[in-house]
């Protein structure tokens, strides 16, 4: 606007076209302005309606979980529609020991699928496994529920925790293949190349120098690994299948957190709505104290150099 | 930085050669040379383990293939489009379920397009630092959420808020009833609130990547605009976003691969009814729900075929558009990062 109207006052005659020409230079130019400016609010507004569901939903929880946190929240078992108190102990143990069997076989997979493609990266092997993983890290969880009960389910004749346990091993696969890798990428080689100097040989400079110094970013994936099948309910719906009552056993049936959730929620009891956001704060809880963690981990081990 | 690094890793160098041994002298070099058993045992090892995951992935395939194949031999492809999903009578389609899918994938994708993109750019380009890393923090958060408990908002705030305002403004306000996108009664549960908490869930995949592929455009694209003059979102809109294009597509790829698989909070809101109708206020089905919904209580062979039919269609879909997505993305950070 002002380069045009000074533009405008050097000259002393302007012809009729430079007039029109700066009057459309300031008029765009103004146009432009506003643009930007409406623009940019737009992306503000754009990141506030992005984290505003978040605070909404965590704000809920804690609004309609909280009262129905009591100690026997966590001790005892669920009740029948009518009866006062009752808990999720079963389904928060149920949820404990699925984590820890799907982290039984997930983990030394995945960490030894990750080992290998940091090492061979460039064979033909390492490539297919570094894109299978992601594809296998895109499959819905549903596909893999539906894969373990034919796998499992069906040939045992029953449910299992241990069929739950394999399918949510199955998705913590790829997560920790991918971490590990990158983790394993980020160990300087000179690190390697001394001990191999000082004779170690190939694959106790693997375990002893870079698994051991890329252990704790390994941990930190590990934890995001556990902390995203935590909640997961669709591949445990046909292969955990949830119990109202106590049971630890692998070879039974076993309550979850998330399936319990998902029942207490879509039924038409209000007592049981209370359950559910309750076990839905535990739930949350359980994950963000987790994620929480990894990120402690990294911080404190890796120091500056995570960032 | 590699001291705190090298330091946790130093120790055993010393500590542990007393166990097995590292050869001293001369007789190391031998081990070295690939003689050694161990090096063997551990390369086939961790290629055992590697090669878990193409089998895995193979494994799954196979089962799902096997006990789709009777229904598809009975229906053959035509299986895909009939619109017919009747357990009582045998007669099986997974249309409905694969049009719910489609529309509820692009409700959501409408909705959060723009806010990711526009959200990455700010916490690219506009964010003042104090509030870069809290934002970007809050909106990782959202994708640890469990789906479940997206479902349990969906159905006590997002459905019942579709009921009572969003729904009869759309339609009575707006005057939108006559048209067959908003036409028919306001239940709740439908094909718009599953969209809607779709559009929730998979915000934060394309926001994240997104914002990594705008922090990889090159600081010259930046300056190159702003010195021939663009304004802040000029230089954005014609420098910044084409050079990042197609890593964004990558992203919103990545987004649509979620919300096709998504399946509990999707179960808990669309009504899970095995019809195709223009309107959004109606409830439907999507492949994923329907599985999750009828699974349990399949009551044939035929039913429960039909329904492994749906879920190695919806594994073929996911494993096409992860591949597409990956792909992209694995382009734009070759390009970018060296």
């Amino acid at each position: 606007m002002t380069a045009a109207s000074r533009g405008g006052l050097r000259r002393s005659h302007p012809s009729g076209v430079q007039r029109a020409f700066a009057a459309r230079t300031g008029r765009t130019l103004g146009r432009r302005r506003v643009v930007n400016g409406a623009m940019i609010a737009l992306t503000y507004l754009a990141a506030a309606l992005t984290t505003l569901p978040l605070i909404f939903i965590l704000a809920l929880l804690v609004e309609k979980g909280a009262s129905s946190i009591r100690p026997h929240f966590f001790t005892s078992l669920p009740v029948p529609v009518g009866e006062v108190g009752g808990g999720m102990a079963n389904a928060i143990v149920g949820t404990l020991i699925l984590i820890a069997t799907a982290a039984a076989i997930g983990l030394p997979v995945g960490i030894g699928a990750g080992l290998y493609v940091a090492e061979y990266g460039r064979s033909r092997l390492a490539t297919a496994v570094r894109f299978l993983s992601d594809v296998l890290n895109g499959l819905p969880s549903i596909v893999i529920g539906i894969f373990a009960w034919q796998f499992l389910v069906r040939p045992i004749g029953h449910f299992s925790a241990l069929s739950g346990g394999v399918a949510l091993g199955a998705m913590m696969i790829p997560l920790v293949t991918r971490t590990t890798e990158e983790m394993i990428r980020l160990v300087p080689t000179s690190l390697n190349e001394a001990a191999l100097a000082l004779g170690y040989s190939r694959w106790r400079t693997s375990l002893a120098v870079v698994l051991r110094t890329a252990l704790p970013g390994i941990v930190t994936g590990a934890l995001v690994a556990v902390a995203r099948i935590a909640g997961e309910t669709a591949p445990l719906l046909f292969t955990a299948f949830g119990n109202q009552f106590w049971s630890v056993r692998l070879t039974e049936p076993i309550a979850a957190l998330p399936l319990q959730i998902f029942t207490y929620a879509i039924s038409p009891y209000d007592d049981w709505h209370a359950q559910a956001w309750a076990g839905a704060l535990v739930l949350i809880a359980l994950v963000l104290v987790i994620s929480l963690v990894a990120r402690f981990v990294t911080r404190a081990r890796f120091g500056a150099a995570a960032d | 930085m590699s001291a705190p690094v090298a330091a946790p890793g130093t120790p055993p160098l010393g500590s542990t050669s007393s166990g097995t041994g590292p050869p001293n002298g001369p007789a190391a070099l031998g081990s070295i040379r690939g003689g050694a058993v161990g090096d063997r045992i551990y390369r086939w090892t961790i290629t055992g383990f590697a090669l878990c995951v193409p089998l895995l992935l193979a494994l799954i395939a196979l089962e799902l293939g096997s006990a789709a194949w009777p229904a598809f031999r009975r229906f053959g492809l035509g299986f895909l489009a009939e619109s017919h999903w009747d357990a009582v009578n045998g007669r099986f389609g997974a249309g409905p379920a694969i049009f719910g899918t489609v529309v509820s994938s692009i409700i959501a994708l409408l909705v959060a397009t723009p806010l990711a993109i526009g959200a990455a750019i700010f916490l690219s380009e506009f964010a003042p630092s104090w509030l870069r890393q809290p934002v970007a923090f809050l909106v990782d958060l959202l994708a640890a959420i469990p789906s479940v408990v997206y479902g349990l908002w969906g159905i006590f705030v997002l459905v019942p808020l579709l009921r009572t305002h969003v729904m009869p403004f759309l339609s009575n306000t707006l005057r939108l009833g006559g048209t067959p996108l908003f036409s028919g009664p306001a239940y709740g549960p439908s094909m718009l609130a599953a969209g809607l908490i779709l559009a929730v869930m998979i915000l934060p995949y394309i926001s994240a990547v997104s914002r990594e592929v705008l922090l990889a455009v090159p600081r010259s694209q930046r300056e190159a605009a702003l010195a021939l003059g663009a304004t802040r979102w000029e230089m954005i809109w014609d420098a910044v976003l084409p050079y990042a294009r197609s890593g964004i597509v990558g992203g919103v790829i990545l987004g649509l691969g979620r919300a096709l698989g998504e399946t509990m909070a999707v179960t808990m809101v669309i009504g899970n009814r095995a019809e195709i109708s223009a309107s959004l206020f109606a409830p439907g089905y999507t492949m994923a729900s329907l599985i999750a919904n009828e699974f349990s209580e399949a009551t044939n062979e035929l039913h429960l075929s039909a329904l492994m039919a749906v879920g190695a269609t919806l594994f073929a879909i996911t494993l096409v558009v992860s591949a597409i997505a990956r792909w992209l993305v694995w382009r734009v950070s070759r390009e970018a990062g060296t």
